[in-house]
């Protein structure tokens, strides 16, 4: 019971930072508080007992990215377009039938999501298909065919080596580009 | 018990984030962001004891070194205007 009362509030901090980071017309602003969303996000991967995702979220989520936007705001402008001219004044736009459509395509889209998603089995059933198609092999046979102890690195860096080395390929290129643009330029 | 002391906690950190979002000056956000950190830190901790995995409390020790980062770039941001 508790459990769930405190996923609730987590819930509720996350919903709440996202639509304040969404609102905010300063970006340093809205930078910090997306700070602020990483590190509850790390609690509920730790509440779901994915450990190591927790990890890459705290230092990646409210470590890097901050750090890459901040770069990003230094070499742009602190605020959306408007900010400067009225950083006090809210923004109220008028109603517009086009919205009016746009409220109901995502209200259908969130309703079908929503009846898909009643299928679906319960979280952490043992009978589930993810549980009982290929998982069972892995289990048994990873040891022996690659002969790597981790299960996880075994499907990661032996099954799906093809699939990482991509992956790798992608992050790399990524790292480059941003050393390319943030590079201190010599006059 | 554990449960009860993380509730708190984590009702603790939505205050907070009152102003987080409110502050009228980026530094009221940023040290507001800094305390939801140091309460992650500490709700980490229990939600290991409260779910019985007490090695959660790497991921608390991993966040307190972390946790800084965005504060001291965020505030050499402020004092230089860049970051290289």
């Amino acid at each position: 019971m508790g459990g769930i009362i405190l996923d609730i509030v987590l819930l509720f901090f996350l919903v709440v930072c996202a639509l304040a980071a969404v609102r905010m017309r300063d970006l340093l602003s809205a930078t910090v508080v997306l700070g602020a969303y990483s590190l509850i996000m790390a609690v509920i991967w730790t509440v779901l007992n994915a450990v190591d995702v927790a990890f890459t979220e705290a230092s990646v989520g409210a470590g890097i990215t901050s750090v890459l936007l901040l770069a990003t705001l230094s070499r742009t402008r602190r605020g959306e377009a408007g900010f400067e001219d009225a950083p006090r004044r809210r923004v109220v736009t008028g109603f517009r039938p086009g919205n009016l459509v746009l409220l109901l395509v995502a209200v259908f889209t969130f309703a079908t999501l929503v009846y898909g998603s009643t299928d679906l089995p319960d979280f952490g059933d043992p009978e589930a298909p993810i549980h009982t198609h290929v998982a069972p092999r892995y289990i048994e046979s990873a040891y022996k065919e690659t002969g790597v102890i981790n299960l996880v690195t075994a499907v990661l860096a032996s099954y799906r080596g093809y699939d990482t080395l991509g992956e790798a390929t992608v992050i790399f290129t990524a790292g480059l580009a941003v050393i390319v643009l943030l590079r201190r330029t010599r006059e | 018990m554990f449960t009860a002391a993380a509730l708190v906690v984590a009702f603790a950190a939505v205050l907070v984030l009152y102003r987080a979002i409110k502050g009228p000056r980026v530094y009221d956000r940023l040290l507001a962001v800094n305390v939801i950190g140091t309460k992650t830190v500490v709700l980490l901790a229990l939600i290991g004891f409260m779910y019985e995995r007490p090695y959660f409390l790497d991921v608390a020790l991993v966040y307190a070194l972390i946790n800084f980062i965005a504060t001291i770039a965020f505030l050499k941001y402020r004092e230089l205007g860049r970051l290289d």
